[in-house]
């Protein structure tokens, strides 16, 4: 067996989310260097708050201002930061109840090495220089010898100028992407100029490309089968819209083709033919540039075009 | 309506590091066809279908629908599919099967962290506004329990290691599993977790199938009853929650009826060593129960299927009348965040 491909796949997305009214209340505080809690029904002071209490699921939204200090519930030492974690240098991760709240908040703890680091050291908030509005305007925390404050926090209105309404959150995952055994192959071969698909050893179909079994009958495809290059255009668009990143002049026709000899379509590009030109049952063949592990485009073989009939199971 | 529902038959790959060489459907299809055949049914014959995963393991969208393709749903079929772990596609099942609409059922999933990095991916899931921002990845947010669990007294680093040395060692008796024998401790992975208290990541797939009344006695010759199932869930925030306790274990035990007597044997769903003493403590097993012959989360920790697998690890040894009574757990999100707990039993011997 072939060494399997592998290709770096990154997934990178913005995600743009909108803020509940104590969320962004809580958000914008931590711009201005106020850490809010919200009071429970029972009388209890979440920080960080959220809209329902999560013992009664009753909606709450009275808020409270708590001390930027407070006491480590407990830690984690992690000596190899990763990615995107606050802190680029080793860091304890913790559960920090600040004084006047109840519940603890997760984040990190800058401290010298994890013998620096117990339960119920006292720490506060160091704040991030630059703050939009995000958990990450608490740059971490850093341990302060002080005692507790008791006190009962005081009310707090949530109301600030220019509160933030929504947080931009972007996340990023590389991954190394394996197409598999029957996809290997099939791409090995395409770029070989060859389309080999596979076929059901039970219904016969030939798939292409393969993806190692048939969707009608759950069995595995292992048979390879060579198909086309020539084709026929079974069904087709075109297309009006420029894509991002794509180097192709509108409008172009993105078609279905199916290979002679495959048991149903593939998508190509219709090239070397005016677009408003393009018909079912055009017969087309794959356009190569050189170097290229697939074909850049189709091109009318010039054949008489295929009968309906021969191609309207593969629509 | 009141039916008697039972797990006939369960199946699943050698869990491995990569399996790079085959798509999810490539390694998915043979254990499809495994469970199958010890039925002797056939995909038409199945009732109702319904599996777990998550692209974001191997990246990949809609991986669950090319995964179908191994079942061969055509003509088409009754289907289903959930965002989480095989034990709750298991969960669906069930319910389908109690309503009368089915009287079989197919369950299967997997998951393939080898593509990704499995401890990122996994922040994927947390609250997106105060948690997910900071990327805890899911060894630092276990090792924040297991530190609240030193700290309460209730285990040390030593009986952590005996935990992962315990696990390892029975599966030795587990060909499928990934991690056996004598692993070190090693070094920390985030203190108090050292590697060895972690599972090890891999790919891997599992299927069972279920199958109610006079038609599990059938399919096989000691089905496992589902004599009661349950899940329940914790506040999202990590800082309301007791780290140290279970209360949603605890709940979806009693709703399952696992206190109403002894059970024998145990497969518990705790990926780090520090978890398997929060779930001793919810579901108050004492030393006379079996607690993970399999090896457990340990030895193989296939994301996604790792759940369904205590299930049908739980019910093969009913199948081969190691046990009469036995307790499966699955958990899903940080630190045991859900929790599902099913209790299976064979008939009177």
């Amino acid at each position: 067996m072939p060494e399997a491909l592998k290709a770096p796949l990154t997934v990178e997305f913005p995600f743009t989310r909108s803020l509940s009214p104590v969320q962004s209340a809580f958000l914008t505080g931590l711009r201005e260097r106020i850490v809010l809690g919200v009071r429970t029904v029972d009388g209890r002071t979440l920080v960080p708050p959220v809209e329902y209490d999560p013992v009664t699921a009753e909606e709450i939204r009275d808020l409270v201002e708590v001390a930027p200090t407070g006491t480590v519930t407990t830690w984690a030492w992690n000596h190899a930061p990763r990615r995107d974690q606050p802190l680029d240098t080793p860091f304890a991760w913790a559960l920090v109840r600040l004084d006047g709240a109840d519940t603890a908040l997760l984040h990190a703890l800058d401290a010298p090495g994890p013998d620096a680091v117990h339960t119920g050291m006292r720490v506060r908030v160091r704040w991030a220089e630059e703050r939009t509005g995000a958990i990450t305007d608490i740059a971490c925390f850093e341990p302060y010898d002080s005692s507790p404050n008791e006190t009962e926090p005081a009310d707090h209105t949530g109301e600030f100028e220019n509160p933030v309404t929504g947080i931009v959150a972007p996340a990023r995952l590389d991954y190394t992407y394996s197409p598999g055994r029957a996809q290997t192959a099939y791409i090995n071969a395409l770029a070989e100029q060859r389309n080999v698909g596979e076929r059901c050893p039970s219904c016969r179909k030939v798939y292409v490309p393969p993806r190692g079994a048939c969707p009608t009958c759950g069995v595995a495809t292992s048979e390879q089968v060579e198909v086309g290059p020539h084709g026929t255009v079974t069904t087709f668009c075109i297309v009006n819209i420029k894509a991002k990143n794509l180097d192709i002049e509108v409008p172009y026709v993105y078609a279905h083709i199916a290979l002679d000899g495959a048991g149903l379509a593939l998508h190509g590009r219709i090239g070397g033919i005016p677009y408003d030109q393009v018909r079912m049952g055009l017969r087309v063949e794959p356009v190569w540039t050189r170097g290229a592990r697939y074909p850049d485009h189709y091109r009318p073989t010039g054949e008489p075009d295929a009968d309906y009939d021969t191609y309207r199971e593969l629509l | 309506m009141n039916r008697e529902i039972a797990v006939v038959a369960f199946a699943q790959t050698d869990h491995r590091r990569t399996s790079e060489e085959l798509s999810e459907v490539e390694m998915l299809m043979p254990v499809l066809h495994e469970v199958l055949d010890r039925t002797g049914l056939k995909t038409a014959d199945i009732g109702f279908t319904c599996s777990g995963s998550s692209d974001y393991l191997a990246g990949r969208a809609f991986s669950f629908t090319l995964a179908l393709d191994g079942v061969g749903a055509w003509p088409p079929i009754s289907e289903s599919h959930v965002e989480m772990d095989g034990a709750w596609a298991l969960y669906e099942a069930w319910t389908k099967l109690l309503t009368g609409d089915a009287d079989t059922a197919l369950v299967y999933s997997y998951g393939k962290s080898s593509p990704g990095p499995l401890r990122d991916v996994l922040t994927r899931q947390l609250d997106p506004y105060y948690v997910a921002p900071l990327w805890p990845d899911s060894v630092a947010l276990a090792a924040l329990q297991a530190q609240a669990l030193i700290d309460a007294g209730d285990t040390d680093e030593p009986a952590l290691a005996a935990v992962a040395a315990r696990s390892r060692a029975d599966a030795t008796a587990n060909s499928r599993a990934q991690l056996r024998g004598s692993v070190p401790a090693g070094e920390y992975l985030v203190r108090p977790l050292r590697t060895g208290d972690c599972p090890p990541i891999g790919d891997g797939a599992a299927a069972v199938i279920l199958a109610a009344g006079e038609r599990a006695r059938e399919l096989c010759d000691r089905p496992a009853w589902i004599r009661g199932i349950d899940h329940r869930i914790e506040a999202h925030s990590l800082g309301v929650r007791d780290l140290t306790d279970s209360p949603s274990t605890r709940l979806a035990a009693q709703k399952a009826g696992a206190f109403q007597r002894p059970v024998d044997t145990a497969e518990l769903h705790a990926p780090f060593t520090s978890q398997e003493v929060v779930l001793r403590k919810a579901l108050k097993l004492d030393d006379e129960v079996r607690v993970n012959p399999s090896g457990g989360a340990l030895a193989a920790n296939p994301v996604m299927a790792a759940g369904l697998i205590r299930i049908g690890e739980a019910a093969a040894r009913v199948h081969r009348g190691e046990s009469d009574r036995a307790l499966a757990h699955a958990t899903s999100g940080p630190c045991l965040q859900q929790n599902l707990v099913a209790v299976l039993e064979g008939d009177p011997r």
